[in-house]
């Protein structure tokens, strides 16, 4: 009786630290970042190994998602003999939602996977101790850095992935099925607002989602356990925690954006 | 690690790629575009009523597109809808008394200016305007008419 009443206490206790340990960490990373800025090659070097090569991923991810919406979209206007509103509705759908969100998932997968693993492995190897030893302050020289490129990195790959995203959506409509090339357009900017959806949309939430997978990856490898199961716990962790907060923090900014709540 | 120059090359391509995507976005897929073609000519026609035509809708004739809508504007002196069609340049033939209506395709399908031929041996030049013309088909004043003249059947 008393021994799960037990673990349930430290397991309750284990996530309250954790929790506290994030928010500390978060803090000493933002303390670090004013002084990550003067040394930019370190920022630039970790926006090539985030955003640059997780170009391919994201561009291929973008178009398939675009080509899909195009179809399906388009075999359900159909039936009303709006198909015309195709290119509304492929871009209200990826500037509003699946934009920021699939490239939020995809990120989580792609980079901050990575960035767990690396600085996971270099807490394993002793490197940031160190690096300690050496009086160079590891959260300056590993962490803010990384942390600074991802955010910046994040947006800029939305971005991206929604513009393919909506060219898939006009290949397939507007190249494949026929509809009208002036009404794919023209309804679509009809509908489209700049500050409402693509400011909205695209630029804020994935800064959001940029500054929350980030946090969780660097702090899910700085406080992985050293040895190499923990580092690939660690990194699961990471993975599984960015999403689900990216989908909780996508429904919150949703109703906040675009419900009347 | 690369060397820093092809580092910090393909960085400047990734953040050029990102600002023309999110040009992209901001002039063609929302309401800032005014892109269009520049080539043709163009030709008005005044509607009391343009109904949801919309800047870019197709012009056709014979269920063929031969230009779009290119302007729509308010005339507050004759109270009439001016609508600019910029013709593409390959038809220079259509006839001087053209008559333009504005149709829907399908049932709830957008709106678009159907050109009916006349029998004039002028053409249409730019800038000419088409006299005939014909409005927008609102559903509600078509019911509300079929449903007077019940009521006016049923009293005789």
């Amino acid at each position: 009786m008393i021994n799960p009443l037990q673990m349930l206490g430290q397991r309750a206790l284990d996530s309250l630290a954790r929790l506290g340990r994030s928010a500390l960490f978060s803090v000493r990373v933002a303390a670090s970042v004013g002084p990550a800025l003067m040394r930019p090659g370190l920022i630039l070097s970790q926006i090539y190994s985030v955003g640059v090569l997780s170009l391919p991923i994201i561009v291929v991810a973008g178009l398939f998602v675009g080509m899909v919406l195009g179809l399906q979209g388009y075999t359900t206007l159909v039936d009303f003999g709006a198909e015309e509103s195709l290119g509304s509705a492929v871009a209200l759908t990826l500037v509003r939602e699946l934009g920021p969100v699939v490239t939020g998932l995809l990120y989580a997968g792609r980079a901050g996977s990575a960035l767990t693993a690396e600085i996971g492995l270099m807490k394993a190897t002793e490197q940031l101790s160190g690096m300690e030893m050496m009086a160079v302050d590891p959260h300056r020289r590993v962490m803010a850095p990384r942390f600074l490129a991802g955010w910046l990195a994040m947006p800029l790959l939305a971005c991206i992935f929604t513009a393919v995203g909506i060219l898939g959506g006009y290949f397939i409509g507007v190249g494949l099925l026929g509809v009208d090339d002036g009404a794919f357009w023209s309804q679509m900017q009809a509908s489209v607002d700049l500050r409402e959806d693509v400011i909205n949309g695209v630029l804020v939430k994935s800064i959001a989602f940029g500054l929350v997978a980030n946090v969780i990856a660097i702090f899910e490898g700085n406080d992985a356990v050293p040895t190499s199961e923990g580092v690939s716990r660690a990194t699961t962790r990471s993975v599984v925690n960015t999403s689900l907060a990216i989908l909780g923090l996508d429904f919150v900014l949703t109703a906040l954006m675009f419900g009347d709540l | 690690m690369r060397n820093s120059r092809a580092l910090e090359i393909a960085v400047g391509v990734f953040v050029a790629l990102a600002v023309a995507a999110f040009l992209l976005l901001a002039l063609q897929v929302s309401d800032l575009s005014s892109l269009g073609q520049t080539d043709g000519y163009t030709v008005s026609a005044r509607f009391s009523n343009v109904g949801g035509l919309k800047v870019r809708s197709p012009v056709t004739m014979a269920g063929v597109r031969i230009g779009r809508v290119s302007a729509i504007r308010f005339d507050e002196s004759a109270f009439e809808g001016v609508v600019e069609m910029r013709i593409d340049p390959r038809y220079t033939q259509l006839p001087a008394d053209t008559s333009a209506s504005i149709l829907t395709s399908g049932l709830l399908g957008e709106q678009y200016v159907g050109l009916e031929p006349g029998g004039s041996l002028d053409s249409l030049e730019a800038g000419s305007q088409i006299e005939f013309t014909q409005s927008a088909f609102v559903l509600e004043k078509i019911i509300g008419q079929f449903l007077f003249s019940k009521a006016s059947e049923g009293a005789e």
